[in-house]
Protein backbone atom coordinates (compact mmCIF):
# COMPACT_ATOMS: atom_id res chain seq x y z
CA UNK A 1 0.00 0.00 0.00
CA UNK A 2 2.08 3.00 1.37
CA UNK A 3 4.99 0.82 0.05
CA UNK A 4 4.65 2.25 -4.02
CA UNK A 5 6.02 4.75 -5.14
CA UNK A 6 4.56 7.69 -4.95
CA UNK A 7 3.36 10.00 -8.46
CA UNK A 8 4.59 12.74 -7.84
CA UNK A 9 3.46 13.80 -11.28
CA UNK A 10 -0.16 13.42 -10.51
CA UNK A 11 -0.83 15.56 -7.42
CA UNK A 12 -4.31 16.61 -8.02
CA UNK A 13 -7.83 14.40 -7.90
CA UNK A 14 -10.67 15.58 -8.84
CA UNK A 15 -9.68 19.41 -9.16
CA UNK A 16 -10.24 20.45 -5.99
CA UNK A 17 -8.39 23.60 -5.40
CA UNK A 18 -4.98 23.87 -4.12
CA UNK A 19 -3.58 25.60 -1.18
CA UNK A 20 -1.75 27.64 -3.06
CA UNK A 21 -2.94 30.91 -1.24
CA UNK A 22 -0.50 31.83 2.09
CA UNK A 23 -2.24 32.64 5.06
CA UNK A 24 -5.47 31.08 5.87
CA UNK A 25 -6.52 32.17 9.25
CA UNK A 26 -5.23 29.37 11.31
CA UNK A 27 -8.39 28.12 13.61
CA UNK A 28 -6.25 25.69 16.06
CA UNK A 29 -2.58 25.93 16.62
CA UNK A 30 -0.38 24.11 18.57
CA UNK A 31 2.73 26.22 20.53
CA UNK A 32 5.74 24.67 21.86
CA UNK A 33 3.49 21.19 22.32
CA UNK A 34 4.94 18.58 24.18
CA UNK A 35 3.70 15.39 24.91
CA UNK A 36 4.33 11.98 27.70
CA UNK A 37 2.91 8.75 27.62
CA UNK A 38 4.06 7.70 31.47
CA UNK A 39 7.39 8.96 30.83
CA UNK A 40 8.08 8.42 27.06
CA UNK A 41 8.10 11.40 24.95
CA UNK A 42 5.72 11.01 22.19
CA UNK A 43 5.57 14.38 21.05
CA UNK A 44 8.66 17.13 20.53
CA UNK A 45 8.29 20.87 20.69
CA UNK A 46 5.27 20.72 17.92
CA UNK A 47 4.25 24.30 16.37
CA UNK A 48 1.16 23.62 13.88
CA UNK A 49 -1.40 25.98 12.19
CA UNK A 50 -4.68 24.60 11.28
CA UNK A 51 -6.02 26.72 8.59
CA UNK A 52 -10.14 27.91 8.79
CA UNK A 53 -12.09 25.82 6.66
CA UNK A 54 -8.84 23.72 5.15
CA UNK A 55 -7.88 20.34 5.02
CA UNK A 56 -4.67 19.55 6.93
CA UNK A 57 -3.62 16.38 6.97
CA UNK A 58 -0.81 14.50 9.18
CA UNK A 59 1.27 11.93 7.50
CA UNK A 60 4.29 9.76 8.67
CA UNK A 61 5.42 6.16 9.90
CA UNK A 62 3.54 4.30 12.57
CA UNK A 63 4.13 6.04 16.12
CA UNK A 64 5.15 9.36 14.45
CA UNK A 65 2.96 10.66 17.02
CA UNK A 66 0.33 11.73 14.44
CA UNK A 67 -2.74 10.32 16.36
CA UNK A 68 -1.57 11.68 19.51
CA UNK A 69 -1.26 15.32 18.31
CA UNK A 70 -5.00 14.93 16.93
CA UNK A 71 -5.98 13.60 20.06
CA UNK A 72 -4.81 16.57 22.20
CA UNK A 73 -7.00 18.50 20.01
CA UNK A 74 -10.04 17.62 21.90
CA UNK A 75 -8.22 16.58 24.82
CA UNK A 76 -9.62 13.03 24.44
CA UNK A 77 -6.13 11.54 25.52
CA UNK A 78 -7.66 12.81 29.21
CA UNK A 79 -9.68 10.01 29.57
CA UNK A 80 -6.40 7.50 30.34
CA UNK A 81 -4.19 7.94 33.31
CA UNK A 82 -0.37 9.06 33.16
CA UNK A 83 -1.00 10.96 30.18
CA UNK A 84 0.49 14.79 29.99
CA UNK A 85 0.67 17.57 27.27
CA UNK A 86 2.44 20.51 27.79
CA UNK A 87 2.33 23.73 26.01
CA UNK A 88 -0.16 25.36 24.44
CA UNK A 89 -2.97 24.52 21.91
CA UNK A 90 -5.22 27.64 21.20
CA UNK A 91 -8.28 27.36 19.50
CA UNK A 92 -9.99 30.84 18.47
CA UNK A 93 -6.97 32.34 20.40
CA UNK A 94 -8.06 30.64 23.73
CA UNK A 95 -5.54 27.45 25.05
CA UNK A 96 -7.85 24.52 25.37
CA UNK A 97 -5.02 22.79 27.34
CA UNK A 98 -5.62 25.01 30.50
CA UNK A 99 -7.64 22.87 32.96
CA UNK A 100 -10.25 25.64 33.60
CA UNK A 101 -11.53 25.05 29.29
CA UNK A 102 -14.35 23.18 30.37
CA UNK A 103 -13.80 19.71 28.37
CA UNK A 104 -17.60 19.23 27.49
CA UNK A 105 -17.01 22.94 25.59
CA UNK A 106 -14.24 21.90 23.86
CA UNK A 107 -15.24 18.86 22.22
CA UNK A 108 -18.71 20.16 21.73
CA UNK A 109 -16.98 22.74 19.17
CA UNK A 110 -14.11 19.81 18.26
CA UNK A 111 -15.42 16.89 16.72
CA UNK A 112 -13.85 13.58 16.55
CA UNK A 113 -14.03 10.46 14.22
CA UNK A 114 -12.39 7.48 14.55
CA UNK A 115 -10.39 4.86 12.74
CA UNK A 116 -13.30 1.84 13.70
CA UNK A 117 -16.38 2.88 12.82
CA UNK A 118 -18.36 3.69 16.24
CA UNK A 119 -21.90 3.74 15.59
CA UNK A 120 -23.88 3.78 19.35
CA UNK A 121 -26.29 0.70 19.98
CA UNK A 122 -29.39 2.32 19.28
CA UNK A 123 -31.29 3.22 15.87
CA UNK A 124 -29.85 5.51 13.03
CA UNK A 125 -32.07 8.41 14.06
CA UNK A 126 -31.30 8.07 17.52
CA UNK A 127 -27.73 7.94 16.78
CA UNK A 128 -27.65 11.19 15.52
CA UNK A 129 -31.03 12.46 17.82
CA UNK A 130 -28.55 11.72 21.11
CA UNK A 131 -26.15 13.83 20.75
CA UNK A 132 -28.26 16.99 19.53
CA UNK A 133 -30.36 16.54 22.52
CA UNK A 134 -27.93 16.67 24.91
CA UNK A 135 -27.16 20.43 23.45
CA UNK A 136 -30.52 21.72 22.38
CA UNK A 137 -34.27 21.34 23.55
CA UNK A 138 -36.20 21.07 20.31
CA UNK A 139 -39.64 19.91 19.16
CA UNK A 140 -39.90 16.63 17.84
CA UNK A 141 -40.12 18.28 13.84
CA UNK A 142 -37.22 20.53 14.39
CA UNK A 143 -35.35 17.68 15.78
CA UNK A 144 -35.89 15.36 12.71
CA UNK A 145 -35.48 18.31 10.43
CA UNK A 146 -31.77 18.21 12.12
CA UNK A 147 -31.20 14.53 11.95
CA UNK A 148 -32.59 14.74 7.94
CA UNK A 149 -29.53 18.05 7.87
CA UNK A 150 -27.16 15.98 9.35
CA UNK A 151 -27.66 12.72 7.68
CA UNK A 152 -27.00 14.45 4.53
CA UNK A 153 -24.14 16.43 5.05
CA UNK A 154 -22.91 12.73 5.90
CA UNK A 155 -23.95 11.59 2.32
CA UNK A 156 -25.79 8.94 4.07
CA UNK A 157 -29.84 10.23 3.67
CA UNK A 158 -30.73 8.89 0.72
CA UNK A 159 -29.37 5.31 1.70
CA UNK A 160 -31.17 5.41 5.44
CA UNK A 161 -34.30 7.56 4.98
CA UNK A 162 -36.73 4.55 4.64
CA UNK A 163 -35.05 2.72 7.59
CA UNK A 164 -34.20 5.57 10.43
CA UNK A 165 -36.02 3.02 13.28
CA UNK A 166 -33.37 0.26 12.59
CA UNK A 167 -30.19 -0.54 14.39
CA UNK A 168 -27.37 1.49 13.25
CA UNK A 169 -25.32 -1.49 14.04
CA UNK A 170 -26.87 -3.19 10.93
CA UNK A 171 -25.44 -0.68 8.45
CA UNK A 172 -22.31 -1.51 6.36
CA UNK A 173 -18.38 -0.19 7.93
CA UNK A 174 -18.44 2.34 5.41
CA UNK A 175 -21.97 3.91 5.81
CA UNK A 176 -21.09 3.18 9.67
CA UNK A 177 -18.43 5.49 8.86
CA UNK A 178 -20.71 8.29 7.27
CA UNK A 179 -22.73 7.82 10.24
CA UNK A 180 -19.99 8.90 12.55
CA UNK A 181 -19.08 11.87 10.57
CA UNK A 182 -22.64 13.15 9.95
CA UNK A 183 -23.42 12.75 14.16
CA UNK A 184 -20.12 14.94 14.72
CA UNK A 185 -21.08 17.20 12.26
CA UNK A 186 -25.00 17.39 13.74
CA UNK A 187 -23.40 19.62 16.85
CA UNK A 188 -22.24 21.82 14.10
CA UNK A 189 -18.48 21.86 15.34
CA UNK A 190 -16.07 24.28 13.88
CA UNK A 191 -13.39 21.80 13.90
CA UNK A 192 -13.55 17.73 12.72
CA UNK A 193 -10.47 15.78 13.62
CA UNK A 194 -10.37 12.21 11.82
CA UNK A 195 -8.12 10.32 12.81
CA UNK A 196 -7.81 7.53 9.68
CA UNK A 197 -11.45 7.51 9.36
CA UNK A 198 -10.87 5.26 6.19
CA UNK A 199 -9.19 2.47 7.07
CA UNK A 200 -11.05 -0.03 7.89
CA UNK A 201 -12.92 0.14 4.80
CA UNK A 202 -12.91 -0.64 1.60
CA UNK A 203 -12.18 1.66 -1.74
CA UNK A 204 -15.21 2.50 -2.45
CA UNK A 205 -16.60 3.21 0.77
CA UNK A 206 -12.69 5.42 1.33
CA UNK A 207 -13.35 7.12 -2.12
CA UNK A 208 -17.29 8.45 -0.89
CA UNK A 209 -15.54 9.56 2.71
CA UNK A 210 -12.69 11.27 0.56
CA UNK A 211 -15.56 13.08 -1.23
CA UNK A 212 -17.46 14.12 1.79
CA UNK A 213 -14.05 15.86 3.20
CA UNK A 214 -14.31 17.34 0.31
CA UNK A 215 -17.74 18.09 0.83
CA UNK A 216 -17.62 19.21 3.96
CA UNK A 217 -14.46 22.12 4.66
CA UNK A 218 -16.77 24.72 2.94
CA UNK A 219 -18.36 24.40 6.59
CA UNK A 220 -15.33 23.12 9.14
CA UNK A 221 -12.18 23.11 9.76
CA UNK A 222 -10.87 19.85 8.84
CA UNK A 223 -7.59 17.69 10.51
CA UNK A 224 -6.79 14.24 8.95
CA UNK A 225 -4.59 11.54 10.20
CA UNK A 226 -3.87 8.96 7.18
CA UNK A 227 -1.37 6.41 6.65
CA UNK A 228 -1.92 6.61 2.92
CA UNK A 229 0.42 9.19 1.07
CA UNK A 230 -1.94 9.23 -1.98
CA UNK A 231 -5.15 10.04 0.08
CA UNK A 232 -3.28 12.91 1.75
CA UNK A 233 -2.46 14.16 -1.43
CA UNK A 234 -5.80 14.14 -2.88
CA UNK A 235 -7.89 15.47 -0.22
CA UNK A 236 -5.83 18.12 2.26
CA UNK A 237 -4.83 21.64 1.30
CA UNK A 238 -2.04 21.32 3.46
CA UNK A 239 -0.39 18.28 4.80
CA UNK A 240 2.12 17.61 8.16
CA UNK A 241 5.01 15.16 7.84
CA UNK A 242 6.07 13.85 11.17
CA UNK A 243 8.57 11.52 12.75
CA UNK A 244 9.36 10.55 15.95
CA UNK A 245 7.33 12.44 17.44
CA UNK A 246 8.62 15.84 15.65
CA UNK A 247 7.05 17.36 13.41
CA UNK A 248 9.50 17.66 10.35
CA UNK A 249 7.78 19.62 7.71
CA UNK A 250 4.32 21.38 7.09
CA UNK A 251 3.19 23.22 4.33
CA UNK A 252 0.98 23.19 1.18
CA UNK A 253 0.14 19.85 0.03
CA UNK A 254 0.81 20.16 -3.36
CA UNK A 255 4.62 21.59 -2.63
CA UNK A 256 5.33 18.88 0.51
CA UNK A 257 4.79 16.18 -1.95
CA UNK A 258 6.32 17.63 -5.17
CA UNK A 259 9.03 19.77 -3.64
CA UNK A 260 9.59 18.88 -0.11
CA UNK A 261 12.21 20.48 1.89
CA UNK A 262 13.80 18.03 3.88
CA UNK A 263 15.48 15.01 2.72
CA UNK A 264 12.82 12.90 5.53
CA UNK A 265 10.15 13.81 4.10
CA UNK A 266 11.12 12.85 0.47
CA UNK A 267 12.17 9.35 1.51
CA UNK A 268 8.93 9.04 3.33
CA UNK A 269 6.79 10.22 0.23
CA UNK A 270 8.93 8.11 -1.85
CA UNK A 271 8.59 4.82 0.02
CA UNK A 272 12.40 4.40 1.31
CA UNK A 273 10.58 4.12 4.71
CA UNK A 274 7.67 3.96 6.77
CA UNK B 1 13.17 -27.66 -13.37
CA UNK B 2 15.20 -28.60 -10.27
CA UNK B 3 15.87 -31.86 -9.34
CA UNK B 4 14.90 -31.17 -5.96
CA UNK B 5 11.47 -29.86 -6.66
CA UNK B 6 10.57 -33.48 -8.65
CA UNK B 7 10.18 -35.31 -6.01
CA UNK B 8 7.68 -33.49 -2.99
CA UNK B 9 9.08 -33.79 0.50
CA UNK B 10 5.44 -34.82 1.36
CA UNK B 11 5.49 -37.96 -1.03
CA UNK B 12 8.51 -39.47 0.88
CA UNK B 13 8.67 -42.71 2.94
CA UNK B 14 9.38 -40.84 6.35
CA UNK B 15 6.37 -38.08 5.87
CA UNK B 16 4.00 -41.11 4.99
CA UNK B 17 4.85 -42.49 8.17
CA UNK B 18 4.65 -39.16 10.17
CA UNK B 19 1.31 -38.94 8.50
CA UNK B 20 0.11 -42.05 9.68
CA UNK B 21 1.15 -41.68 13.29
CA UNK B 22 -0.99 -38.48 13.54
CA UNK B 23 -3.92 -39.58 12.39
CA UNK B 24 -3.56 -42.77 15.24
CA UNK B 25 -2.68 -40.24 17.26
CA UNK B 26 -5.50 -38.21 16.41
CA UNK B 27 -8.11 -41.05 16.25
CA UNK B 28 -7.19 -41.78 19.70
CA UNK B 29 -7.56 -38.25 21.16
CA UNK B 30 -10.54 -38.00 19.82
CA UNK B 31 -12.09 -41.48 21.41
CA UNK B 32 -10.59 -40.29 25.03
CA UNK B 33 -12.01 -36.87 24.58
CA UNK B 34 -15.31 -38.11 23.63
CA UNK B 35 -14.97 -40.69 26.18
CA UNK B 36 -14.75 -38.46 28.86
CA UNK B 37 -17.45 -36.03 27.66
CA UNK B 38 -20.03 -38.87 27.74
CA UNK B 39 -19.13 -39.42 31.03
CA UNK B 40 -19.89 -36.53 32.25
CA UNK B 41 -22.86 -36.46 30.58
CA UNK B 42 -24.09 -39.45 31.61
CA UNK B 43 -24.56 -38.33 35.04
CA UNK B 44 -26.38 -35.62 34.17
CA UNK B 45 -28.95 -37.33 32.51
CA UNK B 46 -28.84 -39.69 35.05
CA UNK B 47 -29.41 -36.94 37.53
CA UNK B 48 -32.09 -35.29 35.31
CA UNK B 49 -33.51 -39.13 34.76
CA UNK B 50 -33.89 -39.35 38.06
CA UNK B 51 -35.38 -36.05 39.40
CA UNK B 52 -38.31 -36.05 36.41
CA UNK B 53 -39.45 -39.82 37.14
CA UNK B 54 -38.89 -39.14 40.96
CA UNK B 55 -40.52 -35.84 40.54
CA UNK B 56 -43.56 -36.40 38.42
CA UNK B 57 -45.39 -38.43 41.00
CA UNK B 58 -45.94 -35.19 43.10
CA UNK B 59 -46.91 -32.69 40.67
CA UNK B 60 -50.12 -32.20 40.64
CA UNK B 61 -52.68 -29.07 41.72
CA UNK B 62 -52.60 -29.42 45.02
CA UNK B 63 -49.01 -28.79 45.14
CA UNK B 64 -49.30 -25.34 43.63
CA UNK B 65 -52.54 -24.31 45.04
CA UNK B 66 -52.03 -26.11 48.83
CA UNK B 67 -49.75 -25.42 51.68
CA UNK B 68 -47.12 -27.38 53.36
CA UNK B 69 -48.75 -30.20 55.44
CA UNK B 70 -47.94 -31.82 58.37
CA UNK B 71 -46.90 -35.71 58.21
CA UNK B 72 -48.91 -37.89 56.23
CA UNK B 73 -51.24 -35.48 55.27
CA UNK B 74 -52.19 -34.24 51.86
CA UNK B 75 -51.00 -30.83 50.78
CA UNK B 76 -48.62 -28.60 48.40
CA UNK B 77 -45.90 -26.64 48.23
CA UNK B 78 -47.46 -22.73 47.76
CA UNK B 79 -46.21 -21.38 50.52
CA UNK B 80 -42.49 -22.48 49.69
CA UNK B 81 -43.19 -21.37 46.16
CA UNK B 82 -44.47 -18.08 47.28
CA UNK B 83 -41.86 -17.55 49.77
CA UNK B 84 -38.87 -18.36 47.37
CA UNK B 85 -40.46 -16.42 44.87
CA UNK B 86 -40.72 -13.31 47.37
CA UNK B 87 -36.44 -13.47 48.60
CA UNK B 88 -35.49 -14.41 44.91
CA UNK B 89 -36.89 -11.18 43.63
CA UNK B 90 -36.29 -9.29 46.81
CA UNK B 91 -32.49 -10.68 47.10
CA UNK B 92 -32.64 -9.23 43.44
CA UNK B 93 -33.65 -6.00 43.86
CA UNK B 94 -31.01 -5.38 46.66
CA UNK B 95 -28.00 -6.75 44.98
CA UNK B 96 -28.54 -5.87 41.80
CA UNK B 97 -28.63 -1.86 41.82
CA UNK B 98 -25.72 -2.14 44.26
CA UNK B 99 -23.62 -4.61 41.64
CA UNK B 100 -24.65 -2.74 38.74
CA UNK B 101 -23.25 0.59 41.01
CA UNK B 102 -19.82 -1.66 42.12
CA UNK B 103 -19.14 -2.96 38.57
CA UNK B 104 -19.65 0.56 37.13
CA UNK B 105 -17.23 1.91 39.24
CA UNK B 106 -14.61 -0.67 38.85
CA UNK B 107 -14.85 -0.35 34.86
CA UNK B 108 -15.38 3.13 34.53
CA UNK B 109 -14.23 5.18 37.33
CA UNK B 110 -11.25 3.05 39.54
CA UNK B 111 -8.84 2.85 36.36
CA UNK B 112 -5.31 1.83 37.34
CA UNK B 113 -5.78 2.31 40.63
CA UNK B 114 -4.68 -0.10 43.33
CA UNK B 115 -8.27 0.29 45.05
CA UNK B 116 -9.73 -1.38 41.98
CA UNK B 117 -7.62 -3.97 42.36
CA UNK B 118 -8.33 -4.67 45.49
CA UNK B 119 -12.09 -4.44 45.42
CA UNK B 120 -12.26 -6.89 42.48
CA UNK B 121 -10.05 -9.40 44.26
CA UNK B 122 -11.97 -8.98 47.91
CA UNK B 123 -15.34 -9.36 45.51
CA UNK B 124 -13.70 -12.23 43.43
CA UNK B 125 -13.61 -13.98 47.31
CA UNK B 126 -17.09 -13.24 48.32
CA UNK B 127 -18.39 -14.31 44.78
CA UNK B 128 -16.63 -18.07 46.08
CA UNK B 129 -17.26 -17.75 49.43
CA UNK B 130 -19.52 -20.91 50.76
CA UNK B 131 -23.22 -19.50 51.03
CA UNK B 132 -23.29 -20.90 54.95
CA UNK B 133 -20.51 -18.53 55.94
CA UNK B 134 -23.06 -15.72 54.42
CA UNK B 135 -25.93 -16.93 56.49
CA UNK B 136 -24.07 -17.60 59.47
CA UNK B 137 -22.88 -13.53 58.30
CA UNK B 138 -26.61 -12.25 57.86
CA UNK B 139 -27.93 -14.18 61.17
CA UNK B 140 -24.87 -12.09 63.46
CA UNK B 141 -26.18 -8.75 61.80
CA UNK B 142 -29.67 -9.02 60.96
CA UNK B 143 -31.20 -11.67 63.19
CA UNK B 144 -29.71 -11.67 66.51
CA UNK B 145 -29.71 -7.42 65.93
CA UNK B 146 -33.78 -7.94 65.72
CA UNK B 147 -33.46 -10.50 69.28
CA UNK B 148 -33.13 -13.67 67.33
CA UNK B 149 -36.45 -13.57 65.07
CA UNK B 150 -35.84 -15.46 61.84
CA UNK B 151 -37.51 -13.02 58.76
CA UNK B 152 -37.47 -13.32 55.06
CA UNK B 153 -36.30 -10.37 54.75
CA UNK B 154 -32.92 -11.74 56.52
CA UNK B 155 -33.61 -14.62 54.32
CA UNK B 156 -33.48 -11.87 51.44
CA UNK B 157 -30.46 -10.27 52.35
CA UNK B 158 -28.30 -13.59 52.78
CA UNK B 159 -29.38 -13.96 48.99
CA UNK B 160 -27.85 -10.72 47.98
CA UNK B 161 -25.07 -11.18 49.57
CA UNK B 162 -24.69 -14.12 46.45
CA UNK B 163 -25.88 -11.92 44.43
CA UNK B 164 -24.17 -9.30 44.87
CA UNK B 165 -21.00 -10.20 44.03
CA UNK B 166 -22.06 -11.93 40.63
CA UNK B 167 -23.53 -8.96 39.28
CA UNK B 168 -20.54 -6.55 40.42
CA UNK B 169 -18.18 -9.40 38.18
CA UNK B 170 -20.32 -9.46 35.58
CA UNK B 171 -20.95 -5.71 34.97
CA UNK B 172 -17.27 -5.24 35.40
CA UNK B 173 -16.30 -7.27 32.81
CA UNK B 174 -19.52 -6.43 30.61
CA UNK B 175 -18.14 -2.95 30.30
CA UNK B 176 -14.65 -3.80 30.24
CA UNK B 177 -15.32 -5.51 27.27
CA UNK B 178 -17.36 -2.89 25.70
CA UNK B 179 -14.33 -0.98 23.04
CA UNK B 180 -12.89 2.13 23.97
CA UNK B 181 -13.88 3.40 21.15
CA UNK B 182 -17.14 3.56 22.03
CA UNK B 183 -16.39 5.99 24.98
CA UNK B 184 -14.14 7.97 22.83
CA UNK B 185 -16.60 8.18 20.73
CA UNK B 186 -19.54 9.39 22.94
CA UNK B 187 -17.10 11.50 25.04
CA UNK B 188 -16.15 13.22 21.49
CA UNK B 189 -19.35 14.33 21.49
CA UNK B 190 -18.79 16.32 24.75
CA UNK B 191 -21.49 14.47 26.60
CA UNK B 192 -20.87 14.05 30.32
CA UNK B 193 -19.08 10.38 31.50
CA UNK B 194 -22.14 9.91 33.27
CA UNK B 195 -24.35 10.18 30.66
CA UNK B 196 -22.24 8.19 28.48
CA UNK B 197 -22.40 5.33 30.72
CA UNK B 198 -26.00 5.28 31.22
CA UNK B 199 -27.16 5.82 27.97
CA UNK B 200 -24.45 4.03 25.59
CA UNK B 201 -21.96 1.94 27.51
CA UNK B 202 -25.18 0.17 29.57
CA UNK B 203 -26.75 -0.33 26.18
CA UNK B 204 -23.83 -2.10 24.73
CA UNK B 205 -23.07 -4.01 27.45
CA UNK B 206 -26.92 -4.94 28.76
CA UNK B 207 -27.28 -8.11 27.49
CA UNK B 208 -24.23 -9.51 29.41
CA UNK B 209 -25.32 -7.77 32.47
CA UNK B 210 -28.94 -9.16 32.39
CA UNK B 211 -27.83 -12.56 31.55
CA UNK B 212 -25.31 -12.23 34.72
CA UNK B 213 -28.78 -11.13 36.93
CA UNK B 214 -30.64 -14.09 35.50
CA UNK B 215 -27.68 -16.46 36.40
CA UNK B 216 -27.47 -15.05 39.50
CA UNK B 217 -31.48 -15.76 40.27
CA UNK B 218 -30.82 -19.22 39.10
CA UNK B 219 -28.46 -19.68 41.82
CA UNK B 220 -29.88 -18.25 44.79
CA UNK B 221 -33.54 -20.43 43.95
CA UNK B 222 -31.48 -23.07 45.25
CA UNK B 223 -29.69 -21.89 47.70
CA UNK B 224 -30.57 -23.61 51.07
CA UNK B 225 -28.17 -22.88 53.99
CA UNK B 226 -28.22 -19.44 53.62
CA UNK B 227 -31.57 -19.67 54.43
CA UNK B 228 -31.59 -21.96 57.16
CA UNK B 229 -30.41 -19.26 60.19
CA UNK B 230 -32.47 -16.08 58.45
CA UNK B 231 -35.54 -16.99 56.85
CA UNK B 232 -35.57 -20.34 59.00
CA UNK B 233 -39.58 -21.90 57.50
CA UNK B 234 -42.99 -21.58 57.93
CA UNK B 235 -44.87 -24.12 57.62
CA UNK B 236 -48.30 -21.65 57.06
CA UNK B 237 -49.22 -18.90 54.61
CA UNK B 238 -47.33 -15.75 55.36
CA UNK B 239 -46.55 -12.89 53.76
CA UNK B 240 -45.25 -10.78 56.82
CA UNK B 241 -41.67 -9.90 55.59
CA UNK B 242 -40.46 -9.36 59.71
CA UNK B 243 -41.43 -13.16 60.13
CA UNK B 244 -40.42 -16.37 58.79
CA UNK B 245 -41.17 -17.40 55.76
CA UNK B 246 -40.60 -21.11 53.57
CA UNK B 247 -38.65 -21.58 50.74
CA UNK B 248 -38.67 -24.44 48.28
CA UNK B 249 -34.80 -25.48 49.39
CA UNK B 250 -35.19 -25.71 52.94
CA UNK B 251 -38.48 -27.55 52.86
CA UNK B 252 -37.02 -29.86 50.22
CA UNK B 253 -34.21 -30.47 52.82
CA UNK B 254 -36.76 -30.84 55.33
CA UNK B 255 -38.95 -33.33 53.35
CA UNK B 256 -36.54 -35.48 51.53
CA UNK B 257 -34.43 -36.04 54.87
CA UNK B 258 -37.75 -37.28 56.86
CA UNK B 259 -39.40 -40.72 56.86
CA UNK B 260 -42.55 -40.27 55.58
CA UNK B 261 -43.05 -41.00 51.98
CA UNK B 262 -45.82 -38.17 51.56
CA UNK B 263 -43.03 -35.28 52.13
CA UNK B 264 -40.46 -37.53 50.07
CA UNK B 265 -42.62 -37.44 47.25
CA UNK B 266 -43.34 -33.44 47.56
CA UNK B 267 -39.52 -33.21 47.95
CA UNK B 268 -38.96 -34.66 44.55
CA UNK B 269 -41.68 -32.66 42.91
CA UNK B 270 -40.29 -29.27 44.45
CA UNK B 271 -36.36 -30.88 43.09
CA UNK B 272 -38.31 -30.78 39.25
CA UNK B 273 -40.17 -27.46 39.55
CA UNK B 274 -36.89 -25.87 41.05
CA UNK B 275 -34.44 -27.88 37.96
CA UNK B 276 -37.35 -26.92 35.61
CA UNK B 277 -36.90 -22.70 36.39
CA UNK B 278 -33.10 -22.88 36.60
CA UNK B 279 -33.39 -24.58 32.67
CA UNK B 280 -35.38 -22.10 31.79
CA UNK B 281 -33.61 -19.05 32.93
CA UNK B 282 -30.54 -20.51 31.43
CA UNK B 283 -32.14 -21.39 28.25
CA UNK B 284 -33.55 -17.71 28.08
CA UNK B 285 -29.70 -16.03 29.66
CA UNK B 286 -28.65 -17.51 26.25
CA UNK B 287 -31.34 -16.58 24.05
CA UNK B 288 -30.80 -13.00 24.93
CA UNK B 289 -27.11 -13.25 24.71
CA UNK B 290 -27.82 -14.80 21.01
CA UNK B 291 -30.14 -12.38 20.12
CA UNK B 292 -27.54 -9.50 20.98
CA UNK B 293 -24.95 -11.80 19.19
CA UNK B 294 -27.15 -11.62 15.81
CA UNK B 295 -27.95 -7.75 15.86
CA UNK B 296 -24.27 -6.99 16.29
CA UNK B 297 -22.45 -9.03 13.53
Amino acid sequence: MTDAPFAISTPTVGGSPRAAEAGAAPKMSARNLDFFYDGFHALKNVNIDIAEKRVTALIGPSGCGKSTLLRIFNRIYALYPKLLAKGEVLLDGENILDPSYALNRLRGKVGMVFQKPVPFPMSIYENIAYAIRHYEKLSKADLDVRVEQALAQGALWNEVKDKLKQSALGLSGGQQQRLCIARAVALKPDVLLLDEPTSALDPIATGKIEQLVAELKEHYTIAIVTHNMQQAARCSDYTAFMYLGELIEFGATDKLFTKPAKQQTEDYITGRFG
Amino acid sequence: MNALASTPLAESAVARRLYTRRALVNRLALVLSCAAALFGLFFLFWILWTTVSRGMAGINLALFTQMTPPPMEQGGLLNAFFGSAVMCLLAILIGTPLGIAAGTWLAEYAGARRIGTVIRFVNDILLSAPSIVLGLFVYTIVVAQMGGSFSALAGAIALAFIVLPVVVRTTDEMLRLVPSQMREAALSLGIPQWKVIGQVLYRSASAGIVTGILLALARISGETAPLLFTAFGNQYWSTDLTRPMASVPVVMNQFAGSPYESWQVMAWAGALVLTAFVLLLSLLARAILLRNKISHD
